[in-house]
């Protein structure tokens, strides 16, 4: 990747955080934690990675992608506006009555949510089933899902882990997003969830272990995905909950809080400051 | 008039999806690992390439059927009731009906008449359950040649349907050759005047069977097959409240939450009239042959004459 092919993607990303941190502010409700610490994984998907047209967001032949954490969709709303399914300014009616953004995504109202989820556990298999129906067309469309890693103390994602290596679905690319936090705690004090690489070897897939926010790992983790063949992929991906945001970084309290008028002052400087030496360089 | 038919509605369900497996391309169905017993078994053996197992794991099914749906296909996932709409209710609320995602849910083996295998898998929840999520279809066919059009029926409509099977043997009441099948319309089967036995799956015989054997009494009892529970034929439910005055359901599940309770709702509100609800009351089953378990829970012909005829004072 060169270095302004990164940058872009580094703004993209920093514009997706900057829209998740509005969104959950104006809806004075809502999950910023986990949608910063995927914003990376969701900017490379959607300004890189995947076959999409925001022009033609139910074209039978693009890449899909679920939010199996589907409680970080202000993450993926803000990916979605930056890609130009709708405005950033939607951002503000988050969570509202009669929004197009619902709180946890629906397929139905949001152009380019390709599923409904929220209840976790369920994205996954439903991807399964897109990676499936691809299969069974002989369709060469490729499907992708981020989950949470406490999400996975879900049992029916290890039913969907079978079950995609069992179908041999190599078009599945499954990414753990690995903050390390879940609502009570850390994961490894709450459910005990790892180690996740090896869970996921041994259920058949070809598993990487990176750092969710470097775009040069997540580039290479994302091409050797393609080349996978006869079993799914799986990235786990290290990242930091709350990424960019100071007082969020590693911070259980920020999964599911919104800031006040001056913690989001706050915030949005420090996306701005990251902006700018973006920009700058 | 087509020949009687005695045949399980599980059996009905395989041969039909089966047979119309080469006009809708787009149908694929799923199993839970009892393709033998919910007889997707048929489907398998005539298109494998359609058929896929998902092993012991109803909830994931659900949400691999509402993938399949959502890329184009017309999955058709089917289990034991007590599995597919009781296991796997939030999967089906959350992953199927919110979405309104064009899956049909098949819950076999529904009812008391699972029979030996006993109270954990003779489900009497699957209508209550299924009722409660908005825009779904439930259907429950009341014989062989009522299942093979409503499966029909299902394939041709868009968005999510429960479509409840039986494991026992019945015979065909929906012979005639006027017959016709359409998703929301019940079927008068008999007509009367003294009173109208609402009844649904397996007691749409056992109703008939009552009437018949009650006409030689001088009782003259309508009988309407409610196939479709939701959404609920209000207008033939009110057309026999105005015209016959008192009304009885009959079904093979709770009478918490199922046929008699949608009855119920309509009546109360729009034209209170009396009601007898038969069904199983609130309570768990157990083992024993089905025939003999649907006696014991009253679930028969000669158990709604006993009620017609005390509703009647007779």
């Amino acid at each position: 990747m060169n270095s302004s092919e990164k940058k872009s993607l580094q703004i993209s990303a920093c514009r997706i955080r900057m829209d998740a941190v509005t969104g959950v502010y104006h809806a004075k409700s809502g999950h910023p934690g986990g949608s910063l610490s995927a914003a990376d994984l969701l900017a490379y998907l959607y300004f890189k990675e995947m076959k999409v047209d925001p022009k033609n967001p139910k074209d039978p032949d693009r890449d899909r992608f679920v939010l199996s954490k589907g409680h970080c969709c202000p993450g993926l709303y803000g990916a979605l506006a930056e890609r130009g399914y709708f405005s950033p300014e939607e951002m503000k009616t988050l969570r509202h009555i009669g929004s197009m953004l619902q709180g946890h995504p629906n397929m139905n109202d949001t152009p380019g949510v390709d599923m409904s989820t929220g209840s976790l556990g369920q994205g996954v298999s439903a991807a399964c089933g897109m990676a499936l129906a691809g299969k069974l067309d002989q369709k060469d469309y490729r499907v992708y899902t981020i989950l949470g890693d406490g999400e996975i103390e879900e049992g029916q994602v290890w039913e969907a882990a079978m079950f995609a290596a069992h179908k041999k679905l190599d078009n599945l690319c499954l990414i753990v997003d690995n903050n390390g936090l879940q609502i009570d705690g850390p994961v490894e004090e709450v459910g005990g969830p790892g180690p996740i690489d090896e869970k996921l070897r041994a259920f058949g897939f070809d598993v990487q272990v990176i750092d969710g926010h470097d775009f040069d790992a997540i580039e290479a983790a994302f091409a050797h995905a393609r080349t996978v063949k006869g079993k799914p992929s799986a990235i786990v991906a290290k990242t930091v909950k709350g990424k960019d945001v100071s007082f969020m970084e590693n911070q259980v309290g920020w999964h599911g809080t919104a800031p006040n008028a001056e913690q989001y002052e706050t915030a949005m400087n420090d996306l701005n400051k990251v902006l700018a030496g973006l920009e700058a360089e | 008039m087509a020949e009687m038919v005695k045949l399980a509605t599980r059996e009905s369900f395989g041969k039909a999806i089966a047979a119309f497996a080469d006009q809708y391309p787009d149908v694929v169905v799923l199993d839970a690992d009892l393709a033998a017993a919910t007889k997707t078994g048929i489907f398998k053996k005539a298109h494998p390439e359609r058929f896929i197992d998902c092993g012991i794991a109803e909830c994931n099914m659900i949400g691999i059927a509402a993938g399949l749906a959502a890329c184009g296909k017309i999955p058709f996932a089917a289990s034991f009731a007590m599995f597919s709409a009781g296991r796997a209710f939030e999967q089906v609320r959350n992953s199927v009906g919110y979405p309104h995602l064009n899956v049909k849910i098949v819950g076999s083996h529904a009812g008391i008449s699972v029979g030996e295998d006993g109270a954990t898998h003779q489900c009497c929840e699957d209508i209550g359950l299924m009722r409660t999520i908005p825009g779904m279809v439930i259907l429950n066919p009341a014989d062989h040649y009522e299942m093979m059009a409503a499966v029909k029926a299902a394939i041709e409509y868009k968005g999510p349907v429960y479509l409840r099977l039986g494991r026992l043997a019945v015979e065909s009441v929906n012979n005639n050759d006027d017959y016709k099948f359409e998703i929301g319309k019940g079927i008068t089967l008999r007509d009367g005047n003294d009173i109208t036995v609402i009844a649904t799956g397996l007691l749409v015989g056992e109703a008939v069977k009552a009437a018949d054997a009650l006409k030689a009494e001088g009782i003259s009892v309508r009988v309407i097959d409610m196939h479709t529970i939701k959404p609920l034929d209000k207008e033939l439910v009110l057309k026999a409240a105005k015209e016959t005055g008192k009304i009885i359901t009959a079904e093979e599940h709770n009478v918490i939450g199922g046929l008699g309770d949608a009855v119920a709702s309509v009546l109360a509100e729009e034209l209170p009239t009396p009601l007898i609800k038969i069904g199983v009351n609130d309570e768990f089953g157990y083992s024993g042959p089905a025939t003999e378990l649907l006696k014991e829970f009253g679930l028969c012909a000669s158990h709604i004459e006993e009620v017609v005829k005390k509703a009647l004072g007779k």
